[in-house]
């Protein structure tokens, strides 16, 4: 089969593959709208995890048995479906992490360690707090200096800001390439050859984008890239770190530990090559087998129709939530995808949310962790809506009319 | 009224509700209902934080009992800190320290005070029991 008779999409068919989502919640149909926090697992991820511990679990990369060498096999299996997904060039370029704030940290000490006082760490305004954190740890330790791109009103990045800010003393460019709060996508490519100009590298945070669009590492040609596992339609408790061989190669590693040596003795050890060199004791075996699964997964899916979908919904939504009396959209970015953030005037974003889950309907109250953010917009958190693309605008209609039943109550 | 058969009535008030829409319009109502705290108290010490809601919490104690008022950003939270203050208020320093909330989890509302909620609840349960015991310690 060629690639464009297996990519497809039909909303109706792939809410089958979620068990999930086919469950009651306070005697409602649940209508799942926290992707942005996590996604639900497709059949094909959750047999795996089960065929997994029932029958092949075993430690990998060590024994010389027939179970040790198939999960082996598995695992390593699942890394190269990754790269190709993503475009990377080796397979040694994606290290298995526990997660996105696990990727970020990782290079915050590492990548981190090759960097001196003085030298600049370039963020946005609107980062989550794993990808802010990490550098104020670093700048803490070494001496270098954190600096924060601006944005406007509407969410978006202001450009002649972020251009102002780079210079020759930027080592590195970290930012989301799509905002978990505002749905703001960010023209990274643009930033990722600015940053190249001036000699800095670039890290895409890309914990809610790679679910939502075709992600290729090598056509962006960013020279990290890290995801979550769970956000896209994986298991928790594992991730990826995407890095160039060559940046990889020069930083040192980060855990010391089994697997991650070549040699050791009490005098001297010398360190494994990638990617194990980040990738010390015990992996996630489960984690990255299913992680490959939910790959797997989303290579039968036509993301360019899912993405437009997605975007469609957001759209549908915002459209009507827009009509009701002092609720104001946060994040109104010309280029934003299936995150509509809400703030009521004189209404808690809590209430709203307890009284939507009594509906059947999950949302994310709060800060979303990006308490900056909130500062900006001067208010204590919004309600978030985040679509995946088993969402319909049918779950939007019950939404809407459950948000309406709210606002009346709560006025 | 002694603390067990407050709770009782609450439980009771409860049972006529259907379902959760009109459990909670019933907390909001209490919650619209509940005295606001002063302006000028609402102060730092008198904060507790949640993750999402903040509760302000105001003690006293005079004539042998302890005396709350409180308030939250969020009208639940505040609805459901007006129960919890018709079962503590008035009630001796003891009463208050080791009183059993089972009231709570009777009318299905144990969410709110999880560890999980991030609402301040919790935290300010803590709190009005940590007022009582202050009082029994500066007496004996």
């Amino acid at each position: 089969m060629s690639d464009l008779q297996q990519k497809r999409f039909n909303v109706r068919e792939i809410r089958e593959e979620f068990p999930a989502l086919r469950q009651q919640i306070y005697g409602k149909n649940l209508i799942y709208f926290d992707n942005g926090a996590t996604s639900q697992k497709p059949k094909l991820v959750l047999d795996a995890i089960n065929l997994f511990y029932s029958k092949e679990n075993a430690n990998i990369h060590r024994g010389v048995h027939f179970m040790s060498q198939k999960a082996t096999t598995e695992y390593e299996a699942a890394r190269q479906r990754i790269q190709q997904y993503i475009g990377a060039r080796k397979s040694e370029e994606i290290i298995f992490t526990k997660g996105t704030t696990d990727s970020i940290n990782l290079v915050a000490y590492s990548f981190g360690q090759l960097l001196s006082a003085g030298d600049e760490i370039l963020i946005s305004a609107m980062e989550h707090h794993s990808n802010i954190v990490p550098w104020q740890m670093l700048c803490e330790r070494q001496g270098c200096v954190l600096k924060v791109a601006p944005i406007n009103q509407r969410g978006e990045l202001i450009m002649e800001e972020f251009d102002r800010l780079l210079s020759k003393k930027t080592k590195l460019v970290s930012i989301t390439h799509i905002s978990n709060t505002l749905g703001t996508v960010n023209p990274v490519k643009e930033i990722i050859d600015k940053a190249h100009a001036v000699g800095a590298k670039v890290l895409i945070d890309g914990a809610q984008s790679i679910q939502h669009m075709h992600i290729n590492v090598k056509e962006l040609n960013c020279d990290f890239y890290a995801f979550s596992s769970h956000k896209v339609f994986g298991p928790t408790g594992i991730g990826v770190l995407y890095g160039k061989e060559e940046l990889l190669d020069r930083m040192p590693p980060y855990q010391g530990g089994g697997d991650m040596i070549s040699r050791v003795t009490f005098e001297r050890t010398t360190y494994n090559e990638l990617p194990f060199k980040f990738e010390a004791g015990t992996p996630h075996i489960a984690g990255g087998i299913c992680l490959g699964k939910a790959f797997e997964f989303l290579s039968s899916i036509d993301m360019e129709a899912a993405e437009k979908h997605e975007r469609e919904l957001a759209k549908y939504a915002e459209d009507m939530l827009d009509t009701f009396e002092g609720l104001q959209i946060i994040g109104e970015a010309k280029n934003k995808t299936s995150v509509v953030s809400f703030a009521v005037k004189g209404i808690h974003p809590f209430d709203i949310g307890t009284l939507l889950d009594k509906q059947g309907i999950a949302v994310r109250t709060g800060h979303h962790c990006t308490q900056p953010l909130m500062d900006f917009y001067q208010i204590p958190g919004t309600v978030r809506a985040s679509f995946a693309f088993y969402n319909t605008k049918e779950e939007i209609d019950t939404f809407v009319a459950a948000v309406e039943r709210s606002l009346s109550m709560l006025k | 009224m002694n603390l067990a058969e407050k709770q009782e009535e609450i439980i009771q008030e409860f049972e006529i509700f259907d379902d959760w829409m009109e459990k909670y319009e019933y907390i909001i109502d209490l919650g619209k209902d509940l005295p606001k705290i002063d302006e000028d108290k609402k102060t730092e010490d008198r904060l507790i934080e949640g993750c999402q809601s903040r509760v302000w919490l105001d003690a006293h104690f005079s004539e042998g009992n302890m005396h709350f008022t409180a308030d939250s950003d969020a009208i639940i939270t505040k609805g459901i800190i007006g129960l919890l203050i018709r079962v503590l208020d008035n009630e001796s320093p003891e009463t208050v320290a080791k009183a059993d909330l089972f009231f709570i989890e009777k009318i299905g509302l144990q969410e709110h005070l999880s560890p999980t909620r991030a609402n301040g609840l919790l935290g300010m349960v803590k709190r009005l029991k940590l007022e009582a015991i202050k009082h029994i310690s500066a007496a004996s």
